[in-house]
């Protein structure tokens, strides 16, 4: 595959790859069955021995599960024998094997093939011939990181190291959110119509959140005109997009959005004002932090809305937004209730989330017919890509395509990183 | 007041359809609440909600924003609401449940299921009219269609 790349800065974009069939599969071979590593959860979410939870890395089914000396495996939710699901609970407990139905093969709590029915035969007769070997024909384990509660997972076995691939910038990152014991509230669950890179764009896109997400404008949550940013890791391939509430005054908001058709910031008052209370609770301040994590996960902060992201491909025209919310198990009964009602801002319903998944569908559906065009990010400017203490600005969209054309081995001649 | 219940009931899945979702909010007493949970999330016993109005005031900030503020997928809405089961609480008071299928007509004319799932209602009597006082309404579909913007 060569792609004509129309600029080495990754700032326009050919419509065919968010369609193309054959570079969906390329992309679950190279990127998601490749040598990064993938976010999958929480360890809060297994916290038991024969806790298990099914997932999907790219289009890859897997299950996370603790076994019986605590640690974590993953590995890919398939039978060895003739390739039937061996998990079919979203989420549960074993004090057993995992045992495939159709021919009731075993698996242990860490993947391992451990039991099969008749396999010496009954009275001498039938059976797998004696040189079968059950650990060789075990499904597929992938290496699992648990970088403070956080899980990744990847299928190579030649990946840096967790901590090389998230980078200074993911690993501080990961800290801030998991400085304690972090207890889960729930998830919400949306399927869009769209290519799962677009959702990976728009995580990246700090340009849109305050003109799309109009509520976050008309309340303070997220403008352009408050400080903050984007900032990346090295190779640019995760971001943050972060920002102070109360860094700007009304009459700034005010005269930087006054002739910007569609966003008017005095367009309701809230009758019930409570679900934009931020009750501070991180040492730098931020009421918005939302870190990236190169190609499927997100973990976001609004306000005392916290949550993570799990981005799941459907194939090239759709994609499902996992999300699970979470709090910390310190939490008052009120901090509780607090974020449970914050969470009114995220999800499907979220006020300031919901135009995402409309967003998306509406460039996926009018970009199907004319695959040769490109888009245009120059949105925050061309060429290198850098962190940027504003956030009119899609450059790091385009650090996104950079790792990504790294990937797939379509870099651009002498393509930026 | 079974024929006060099931009126209600029809008002409700009516001024819905009919995007007269000011009216809808009326249904409501002042200290009602509406929520939207999943299933799967009350199986396993987890407290988050997909929306969590816990006054009217709430619910009326929801119409609100739709109306003025949020974007969304242009639609009609098509509730059928099942048999109701009315339980008494009190002289005053009901609990009611029903299933409802939520079917969603873009604009292009293409419908599909959106949402599958149960009704709990708490029905009181205010001011001489039958009002909610408590909705919880349980999707059995989890992963919603594109977005959720008008109420279930």
């Amino acid at each position: 595959m060569k792609i004509d790349w129309s600029r080495n800065d990754y700032s326009s974009i050919p419509y065919y790859l968010y369609h193309d069939e054959s570079i969906y599969q390329e992309e679950m071979e190279k990127i998601f069955r490749g040598p990064c590593w993938s976010f999958v959860g929480f360890e809060a979410e297994v916290p038991n021995i024969g806790d298990f939870r099914t997932s999907w890395i790219g289009d890859t089914p897997i299950v996370v599960s603790r076994s019986d000396d605590n640690s974590i495996h993953a590995f890919i939710n398939r039978c060895s024998h003739r390739g039937a699901q061996i998990v079919r609970e979203p989420s549960g407990n074993t004090t057993q094997d995992h045992v495939c139905i159709y021919h009731r093969w075993c698996y242990s709590k860490s993947g391992e093939l451990v039991g099969i029915p008749f396999k010496r035969g009954l009275k001498g007769e039938g059976g797998m011939p004696k040189d079968f070997d059950m650990k060789a024909a075990s499904p597929k384990k992938l290496q699992l990181a648990n970088y403070h509660g956080v899980l990744f997972v990847t299928f190579s076995n030649k990946s840096e190291t967790i901590e090389d691939y998230l980078g200074e910038f993911g690993r501080s990152l990961i800290k801030r959110f998991m400085h304690k014991p972090i207890k889960i509230l729930g998830y919400t669950r949306q399927m869009v119509n769209g290519n799962w890179k677009l959702y990976a764009e728009n995580l990246r896109d700090t340009y849109h959140a305050s003109l799309l997400h109009e509520f976050f404008v008309t309340y303070g949550v997220d403008r352009a005109t408050q400080k903050g940013g984007v900032m990346m890791d090295e190779r640019h391939r995760h971001n943050m997009n972060y920002a102070f509430a109360s860094s700007d005054t009304q009459a700034d908001a005010n005269k930087a959005y006054e002739n910007i058709s569609g966003v008017n910031l005095d367009r309701m008052n809230l009758s019930d004002s409570k679900l934009l209370k931020y009750i501070r609770e991180f040492e730098d301040g931020m009421n918005l932090a939302a870190p990236t994590f190169f190609p499927n996960g997100i973990i976001v902060q609004i306000n005392n809305s916290l949550a993570c992201r799990q981005i799941r491909p459907k194939g090239p025209d759709s994609f499902e937004i996992y999300q699970t919310l979470f709090g910390y198990e310190d939490d008052s009964a009120e901090m509780l209730r607090h974020r449970l009602i914050s969470a009114n801002l995220v999800g499907p319903a979220g006020f300031v989330s919901m135009e995402d998944g409309e967003a998306i569908e509406l460039v996926q559906k009018s970009t199907k017919n004319d695959l040769n065009s490109h888009n245009i990010m120059e949105m925050g400017g061309r060429g290198e890509i850098k962190n940027l203490e504003h956030r009119v600005t899609e450059t790091p969209v385009r650090g996104f395509w950079s790792y990504w054309a790294e990937l797939m081995g379509v870099e651009a001649k002498d393509g930026v990183r | 007041m079974i024929t006060e219940i099931n009126s209600l009931i029809a008002q409700y899945g009516l001024l819905l359809d009919e995007d007269r979702l000011e009216e809808w909010v009326e249904l409501f007493t002042e200290d009602s609440q509406y929520k939207v949970v999943t299933r799967e999330n009350k199986i396993m016993n987890l407290p988050a909600a997909v929306i969590w109005c816990d006054n009217k005031n709430m619910i009326r900030d929801r119409i609100h924003s739709y109306r003025h503020v949020n974007e969304h997928n242009l639609h009609w809405d098509r509730h059928i609401i099942g048999p109701l089961r009315i339980n008494p609480m009190s002289a005053t008071e009901w609990q009611v449940q029903a299933s409802y299928s939520l079917f969603q007509t873009n604009l292009e004319g293409r419908s599909i299921l959106f949402s599958v799932g149960s009704y709990d209602f708490k029905m009181v009597v205010e001011n001489n009219t039958l009002k909610i006082n408590y909705l919880e309404v349980v999707s059995d579909t989890a992963s919603f269609e594109t977005l959720l913007a008008t109420p279930i």
